[in-house]
């Protein structure tokens, strides 16, 4: 069963345009100079609405981890053990990604990861994930 | 922080349901059993409740819950409404009883909680539901589930203070303990470390074992005016309130390891004019072994990466330095959603009156209930006292 891939909205849409292109955007605030990772038509930390998208050099650190091994719905179930982690990119915002890749199950706290595109469903929808650096 | 005027409402009746698995109930049937049971507790009738406020409920998820329990129950109360906030709903809707009772907008108000998601949808289901508190786009597409975002909390924890698995699976034997001293508890059999221990991985590290159960079930509780309260049977006193709202999604958690507990148990305690210290029972939201050790430390209780060796020495236990949980809790008691926050709030009063039976906490004068939603995103803390 194919996982799920996002519905975009009117705020959350160039973060996922730009990630069918491999590209990762977060949202910037021009007025107080914050990144934020769930696009909003305001900023989250001044309430200002000069907000720019800028790319991410698409590097990071896991935050925390779980081996998941009971999927809250079936697609999930089929893809049993998976890794849910809390990666903070370097630009200063923390998305929620899948360690993907061979050496997954080996995630630990503070490891270096690289954010990649995995293609998902029958139009291959690239979803944002994570990989373990290998340096 | 602004000193607030001390608070004078009184909690009147408290009731719960049954537990557990119950075969033909419905979400709204086990409403009324609630409020029938905690109108008789209070010795009050339905035309003395001119507020009403209702939670939300999966099997019956409803725009206006609250009009729906009204018209089921047949009460036109002058002031109705739904409250919605996880895991803290039930402590959230005391504290709103507390503020209408206090500025005069009503006399009696009923908080009335219950759900069947256990016979009314599968275990499936009910997890599947629960993971809408993740954000739709940016962390349900990932697998995001409630046990697996508390693993995310538990896997910080443990990797910052480095405590041992013991220590996480003392808090479930602590709880279950509990539960078998109370006849209406859904799980009662005795529970070792090991058994706890080497339960199947849920999401690492929280194993089967350190998760809440789910539960069909109901639970009301009704506060009164304080002059209103003369003519009830045993009134509590609701001493402090405070919540902390930091975050709805995980993900924007401002800390893995500091949530709004902090704040909403500062708040309480400091509206009651007491400390941690003179807390004499403790009954905290426990969805995961992890909610319960986070919260202890975050609220003062024990410094920081040192709760679980105090549940590990009998701290938690009747007799021990803060009793907690002492109905069993959500990970053996019950948890029925909103029901499952007021469950507690239902056991401290039974604690503060002297009718807790064979868990009765000797000498229990001051008890701290605390409700946590979500993802330890919103938080409501209670201090309440012996009349």
């Amino acid at each position: 069963m194919d996982l799920p891939i996002p519905t975009p909205n009117a705020d959350s849409r160039p973060y996922w345009d730009a990630a069918q292109q491999g590209r990762l955007v977060l949202q910037h605030c021009t007025a107080c100079g914050a990144a934020q990772a769930v696009p909003r038509s305001w900023c989250g930390k001044c309430q200002s609405p000069d907000l720019v998208w800028l790319d991410s050099g698409r590097r990071g650190t896991v935050a925390s981890f779980s081996i998941v091994h009971r999927g809250p719905t079936k697609a999930f179930r089929d893809h049993l053990p998976y890794v849910l982690a809390l990666v903070d990119v370097t630009e200063g915002v923390r998305l929620m990604l899948n360690v993907i890749g061979d050496d997954r199950l080996e995630t630990r706290i503070g490891d270096k990861v690289e954010i990649v595109f995995e293609p998902r469903g029958a139009d291959a929808f690239k979803m944002p994930q994570a990989q373990r650096n290998d340096a | 922080m602004t000193l607030r005027k001390q608070h004078s409402a009184r909690i009147t009746g408290v009731a719960d349901t049954a537990m557990g698995e119950l075969p033909g109930s419905t979400a709204m049937g086990l409403h009324a059993e609630a409020a029938n049971a905690a109108l008789t507790d209070a010795g009050l009738k339905a035309s003395d409740i001119d507020g009403v406020l209702c939670g939300y409920s999966m099997t019956v998820p409803h725009l206006m819950l609250s009009s729906v329990f009204c018209e089921y129950y047949g009460i036109s109360p002058t002031f109705n409404t739904a409250i919605q906030a996880g895991g803290a709903t039930a402590c959230i809707m005391l504290a709103n009883a507390v503020a209408l009772v206090e500025s005069g907008a009503c006399r009696h108000v009923l908080c009335v909680t219950g759900d069947n998601r256990l016979t009314g949808m599968s275990r499936d289901g009910a997890v599947a539901a629960l993971a809408t508190v993740g954000h739709p786009e940016f962390e349900q597409p990932y697998g995001m589930s409630v046990p697996a975002s508390y693993a995310l909390v538990a896997q910080a924890y443990l990797h910052r203070y480095g405590i041992s698995r013991d220590e996480l699976s003392a808090i479930s034997v602590a709880a279950r303990a509990h539960a078998a001293l109370h006849p209406k508890a859904t799980k009662r059999d005795p529970l070792t470390l090991e058994e706890v221990s080497d339960s199947r991985v849920i999401a690492s590290p929280l194993r089967l074992l350190d998760c809440c159960l789910i539960s069909d079930g109901g639970a009301a509780v009704i506060v009164s005016a304080a002059d209103a309260a003369r003519d009830t049977r045993k009134p509590v006193r609701v001493l402090g309130s405070g919540q902390g709202h930091t975050h709805e999604h995980i993900m924007a958690a401002p800390s893995l390891t500091e949530f709004g507990c902090k704040t909403s148990s500062t708040m309480a305690f400091a509206q009651a004019g007491v400390t941690a210290a003179d807390i004499d029972v403790a009954e905290i939201y426990d969805s995961f072994t992890i909610t319960l050790l986070v919260e202890l430390e975050s609220i003062g209780f024990f410094n920081k990466g040192e709760a679980g060796k105090a549940a590990l020495a009998g701290d938690l236990s009747l007799g021990g330095r803060l009793p907690t949980n002492t109905h069993g809790g959500l990970m053996s008691y019950g948890h029925s959603g909103a029901a499952g926050g007021a469950f507690h709030i239902v056991e401290a009063a039974h604690q503060l009156r002297g009718e807790a039976d064979a868990r009765q906490v000797d000498g229990a004068e001051l008890a701290f209930v605390h409700g946590d939603g979500g993802i330890l995103s919103a938080h409501c803390s209670l201090v309440l006292g012996q009349e």
